[in-house]
């Protein structure tokens, strides 16, 4: 292991920090529900929200490796698409 | 230069002798007039590459120190008491993200109740905070001090607190043989860090340790401050050799009974400490606390006589519960003494007194708060 005086790390390099494990619910996106509006990007405190094509329009996607399972994207959802599921732990 | 100056000029211009940078600070008594003094410098033009900022509250001030540290600026501070307090959540930080912030507390009490007065208790209550503590006796110490402190700080990548009585020293005028700038340039290098923040070069500074990594950081911080105590032992040798020996990291004189304390009181020991032919001990260094040294000085004496001017609550004192600590095994008794809170008078007739008691065996070790008036509790 490196450990730099002060903790001084370089840009980008606390995306090792996987802080996705912390979650214990976990938002699951109905994606024939989902409007593509972007509002739970938008309100999203880790960023871990991105819309993508899905057969040809904008859906909601979650990065689980740093998602910590907050809620708030299930709550504002305009379209009720977002669900918090229990973690299941492989 | 011998010159009449009050304390707050000798610390003032020592660090302006330092060239810092970087010079942020709020007012608090009895800080305030540290600071005032380096204002004026600055309006003057007599500071060259530095920048004076004005914060809105200390956090604020120790947060600016943090940022512009971290970009290679040579930083100072000034404060006291609550001012302390409040910066404390920052030099935690600071502490641990290793940038050598030199500040000087103008130790006073804490509230409540409101006291504006001096004890020890607000930078003893920063102990754990891995900032290296120095305190001094007289102005001449702190003037001498301040380089010696940059020194230590950017050796050692820790920062530095010098801690000055409030108002016994910062407000005292006594004669001090004033440095000059040709004598601090030709002992201070300029301050040059391996790592700097910049525009160019973006960096995390103190990021996110998982359990997995954390406890090895902290290991290192703990590590390098106790090994620290060599570099402070070797920058004091060297202002010996160049200035004048103030002893390393504690003064000692040996005697079969022997007076403990730190900062201004000392001075008060010494002088009872020779009328009655008692050793003393002086701690310079408080953290990295310098254990071996106090052993080894006080393991062969029959009475420990530790004065505390602050508390550790629902303990003892503080500085009694680290000689103490340091003594395990050995034979002492160590009697400690609670003297002196919130700027209550320390004569040298008090110390005589607790002396006294000692010495005729009227009491056994442990400790009590000395000076106490007696008093009736109410409700308001």
């Amino acid at each position: 292991m490196r450990i730099s005086l002060g903790a001084v790390s370089r840009p980008l390099e606390s995306l090792k920090n996987k802080t996705g494990s912390w979650a214990v619910k976990i938002p699951k996106i109905n994606e024939d529900k989902c409007l593509g509006c972007g509002e739970c990007r938008m309100v999203c405190p880790d960023g871990c929200i991105e819309l993508v094509d899905v057969e040809g329009r904008k859906v909601a996607k979650v990065d689980y490796d740093y998602c910590k399972g907050c809620g708030i994207c299930s709550d504002v959802c305009p379209a009720n698409a977002i669900e918090m599921v229990e973690k299941v732990i492989e | 230069m011998r010159k009449v100056v009050r304390g707050f000029y000798a610390v003032a211009h020592a660090v302006k002798l330092c060239r810092p940078n970087i010079i942020c600070a709020y007012p608090i008594t009895p800080q305030t007039e540290i600071v005032e003094n380096l204002a004026e410098m600055y309006a003057n033009g007599e500071l060259e590459n530095c920048k004076y900022i004005t914060a809105e509250s200390e956090f604020d001030a120790a947060s600016i120190l943090v940022g512009a540290s971290a970009t290679g600026a040579r930083t100072f501070t000034a404060t006291s008491s609550q001012g302390l307090i409040l910066m404390s959540e920052v030099l935690f930080n600071a502490a641990g993200m290793r940038l050598p912030i030199v500040i000087v507390c103008a130790n006073r009490a804490l509230s409540a109740p409101l006291s504006i007065w001096n004890d020890l208790q607000d930078s003893m209550a920063l102990r754990d905070a891995g900032i290296i503590q120095i305190y001094v006796e007289d102005n001449q110490e702190a003037h001498e001090m301040i380089p010696q402190a940059y020194k230590i700080a950017e050796s050692v990548m820790f920062p530095t607190m010098v801690c000055i009585d409030g108002f016994k020293l910062t407000h005292a005028y006594e004669p001090v043989d004033l440095l000059d700038q040709e004598f601090v340039d030709n002992f201070l290098p300029p301050y040059n860090p391996p790592i700097k923040l910049s525009i160019d070069n973006p960096l995390t500074f103190g990021s996110y340790a998982p359990p997995h990594c954390y406890m090895e950081f902290r290991y290192r911080m703990h590590k390098d401050l106790v090994k620290a105590k060599e570099t402070i032992e070797k920058v004091f040798k060297e202002w010996a050799e160049i200035r004048r020996d103030w002893g390393g990291l504690i003064e000692y004189k040996e005697g079969k009974t022997v007076l403990v304390a730190m900062g201004s009181l000392v001075g008060t020991i010494k002088e009872v400490a020779e009328e009655n032919g008692l050793g003393y001990l002086k701690i310079r260094t408080y953290r990295p606390f310098p254990a071996e040294e106090v052993r080894e000085a006080l393991k062969d004496c029959e009475n420990v006589i530790v004065f505390d001017r602050a508390v550790s609550f629902g303990y003892e004192g503080i500085l009694t519960i680290d000689i103490r600590n340091a003594l395990y095994g050995e034979a002492p008794d160590v009697y400690s003494f609670i003297v002196g809170l919130g700027g209550r008078d320390v004569p040298k007739s008090l110390i005589e007194k607790c002396v006294s008691k000692v010495i005729n065996k009227e009491i056994k070790p442990g400790y009590s708060f000395e000076g106490l008036k007696e008093f009736e509790e109410v409700l308001y």
